[in-house]
């Protein structure tokens, strides 16, 4: 039994200003409309590459879609930043509509893609338990029948009876939390919440979610970027890139696919006429890669050298570079940079910037380079994200042959007395 | 395989039937209208001193300001009623409806952030304004039931039957408030410059409703005009009702009803068909 199913499913957005010439828009829209014919502006747009500026006005976020979810699974939706997961939640959820397609559902949805839609400051935690129950789609009977359930899970009974304005941070986002985790909906849609509250809160939201799908059979759609508890929740993944579906399967399969996707080549090189390099009217890139210092591979204990050639057409002005390592979890491993001039003399020409980052720094996993050009380390010139991307192979310690948690894995000269 | 039959309880698509209103699923969500007004009404009043007991002094005040500038220094008449309670009357009713239309404009700009996040009926929101604004009405009512109270008594307010249409017009004022209020909030997420027309749009009408003159006082294209504007019968009936002055007849009753459902239904429609897209271009 299906509780879910979606048929090429599609989402056009408009970049840059709306509202500039929407009107003519609007009334071109009309005139095919009343002549029957399709939509004029359905046919152009392009793929969701946020690196590359495009021509046309319009982007497809999500393209021909489709998927089945089984009653009871777990889905996890994997993909990176700007893949169109949150638009794909989005639609299934009912915030704005597909540009085509259709979905079909079994069952009541609630979706979470934020804790506490709705949390008033001045309202007091019970009149708030209420208010965001309402929003959710929870009559006053059902909240009024978990209520004690709610307040016990969310750990704020003393407080319940104040306004939300003086809670910390941590307290409201349990609460919140506690409402939405006791939503009796057949399918569930949580985008990254989890990412708010300690460890402990963490943990605690896992194991209820966990609850939900393998105890109470419902259907989950979880987006994350952690991809532990991606590994732990979900039985199976769907894979988007760029707003198509890629892969879909078990979850292993997926994310094993989606990391293999992310090691896109660890060298962009540019060959052919200046003009056509990635970069803009300021910063034209002409490489970038990444290599081991040592050895053949890239590995903990090769070291990793750097390498950025790039041509830069701005004169007299100070130019910079920074480079930002991040894992294909999001989260930045370092934010650096180096002025490329300092007193005001850049020149047209080509620059090339090396560095090392030394051995038995970075742990074993996938990484990639985000790569910014400035001026005065202020005013951006050129952001290029995920440029080239790299996985650093493991290296046993000692007869421990398992991959060591953290992202990085430094070396301490540890003194046993 | 012996699957039991595929069954789908919701279909979400790209294109709509205009008029698939969904107000049974608005009905299913009528807590939600109850915590919303809830919420409105706490969130006036926390850390205030006086509370609701502002709701009275935007009237008096404003009845006063009336009774000076239109009653004494401009002299307009008032059909022979005692100018305060004429006054107070005039600015209960309008204050109710400009209130109304200027909460319920700006629905989708007001709460891009709530339905960003969350599906519920949009329409729940502009009915939770109508109501909630309907509490402060009442509040403002029993002011005008005071003063009309101490007229009365005095000989001066002559009622008649068509008190008992008093909810009824509060009612068509509602709808009214709703309508066109949905109407605009629907236009301003692509267009923008609607909220500025708005904004002063309200108070320039104000004027062209018998609000601080009667309807009487008109001189003859414009009285006719005056009918083809929905809250003339509405304001006229309550003063005839109330105080006993005034020129009206059940047909500009009629008129505003039948205006007002018609306004009422595009409201909705166009509403319902913005409220799939408006997070795309707000």
């Amino acid at each position: 039994m299906l509780a879910l199913k979606a048929e090429n499913i599609s989402k056009q957005y408009r970049l840059g200003q709306v509202g500039t010439g929407t009107l003519s828009h609007d009334l071109n829209r009309f005139w095919y409309k009343i002549r029957g014919k399709e939509d004029p502006y359905l046919k152009i747009g392009e793929t969701n590459d946020r690196t590359t500026k495009g021509d046309s006005e319009y982007v497809w976020s999500l393209r021909d879609i489709d998927f089945e979810i089984e009653k009871g699974d777990a889905v996890g939706i994997i993909g990176r930043n700007g893949a169109g997961k949150s638009t794909l939640l989005k639609v299934l959820s009912k915030v704005t509509k597909p540009t085509t397609g259709k979905i079909y559902t079994n069952g009541r949805i609630a979706s979470l893609l934020e804790v506490g839609t709705g949390f008033h400051p001045e309202m007091t935690g019970r009149e708030n338990v209420f208010l965001n129950g309402a929003i959710l789609g929870m009559t006053r009977k059902e909240i009024k029948r978990k209520f004690d359930e709610i307040v016990d899970f969310s750990g704020v009974e003393r407080y319940i009876d104040t306004p939300v304005k003086r809670y910390s941070s941590g307290m409201y986002v349990r609460l919140a939390f506690a409402v939405a985790a006791h939503l009796e909906s057949e399918i569930l849609i949580v985008d990254e919440v989890l990412a708010v509250g300690d460890a402990d809160f963490q943990k605690k939201c896992l194991g209820k979610m966990n609850d939900v799908t393998k105890g109470e059979g419902r259907t989950i759609l979880f987006v994350s970027h952690n991809m532990t508890a991606i590994k732990e929740l979900c039985s199976s993944g769907i894979l988007l890139h760029q707003g198509q579906l890629t892969y879909s399967g078990g979850i292993l399969d997926t994310i094993a696919e989606y990391q293999k996707s992310s090691e896109k080549q660890s060298i962009y090189l540019h060959e052919g006429p200046l003009e056509t390099a990635l970069g803009n009217e300021n910063i034209k890139i002409l490489e970038f890669s990444v290599k081991p210092t040592k050895g053949q591979f890239l590995d903990i204990e090769s070291g990793i050298k750097i390498l950025l050639r790039f041509y830069n057409f701005k004169e007299n002005i100070n130019i910079d570079t920074t480079f930002e390592l991040r894992t294909y979890e999001e989260a930045v491993v370092f934010h650096t940079g180096a002025p490329i001039t300092t007193q005001n003399d850049s020149q047209k020409k080509e620059y090339v910037v090396e560095f090392e980052i030394p051995p038995h720094l970075l742990n074993t996993g996938n990484y990639y380079f985000k790569l910014m050009f400035g001026e005065d380390q202020r005013i951006p010139l050129f952001v290029a994200n995920e440029i080239i991307g790299f996985e650093v192979e493991n290296v046993k310690m000692g007869k421990n042959i398992n991959v060591l948690p953290g992202i990085i894995r430094p070396d301490f000269n540890y003194i046993v007395k | 395989m012996n699957e039991p039959q595929q069954k789908w309880t919701e279909t979400i698509g790209a294109n709509h039937s205009l008029f698939d209103l969904k107000l049974k699923e608005v009905w299913k969500y009528k807590d939600l209208v109850y915590m919303f007004v809830k919420r409105d009404f706490i969130s006036s009043f926390k850390q205030t001193i006086l509370g609701p007991i502002w709701f009275f002094i935007n009237p008096i005040l404003t009845t006063i300001v009336y009774l000076v500038i239109f009653g004494r220094i401009a002299k307009l008449p008032t059909d022979g009623a005692p100018p305060l309670l004429f006054y107070l009357a005039g600015v209960t009713l309008w204050n109710y409806f400009s209130a109304s239309l200027l909460a319920t404009s700006s629905t989708f700009t007001g709460n891009a952030g709530i339905f960003g996040k969350v599906y519920f009926p949009r329409l729940v929101t502009p009915l939770s304004i109508v109501i909630s604004n309907l509490m402060r009405f009442g509040v403002q009512f029993i002011l005008f039931i005071l003063a009309w109270a101490y007229y009365y008594y005095k000989g001066e307010a002559h009622p008649n039957i068509w008190i008992l249409a008093t909810p009824f017009l509060i009612f068509l004022m509602a709808l009214f408030a709703l309508g066109v209020g949905m109407i605009f909030s629907s236009l301003t997420t692509k267009y923008k410059d609607l909220a500025m027309l708005l904004g002063f749009g309200v108070s320039l009408y104000m004027y062209a409703t018998p609000v601080i003159y009667p309807a009487s006082s008109l001189p003859g294209f414009f009285k006719k005009l005056a009918y083809y504007n929905p809250l003339t019968g509405i304001f006229e009936c309550f003063k005839y009702a109330w105080i006993g002055v005034g020129d009206f007849s059940p047909a500009m009753l009629g008129i505003s009803t039948i205006i007002i459902l018609i306004l009422l239904m595009i409201g909705i429609v166009v509403f319902n068909k913005v409220e799939k897209t408006f997070m795309d271009t707000v």
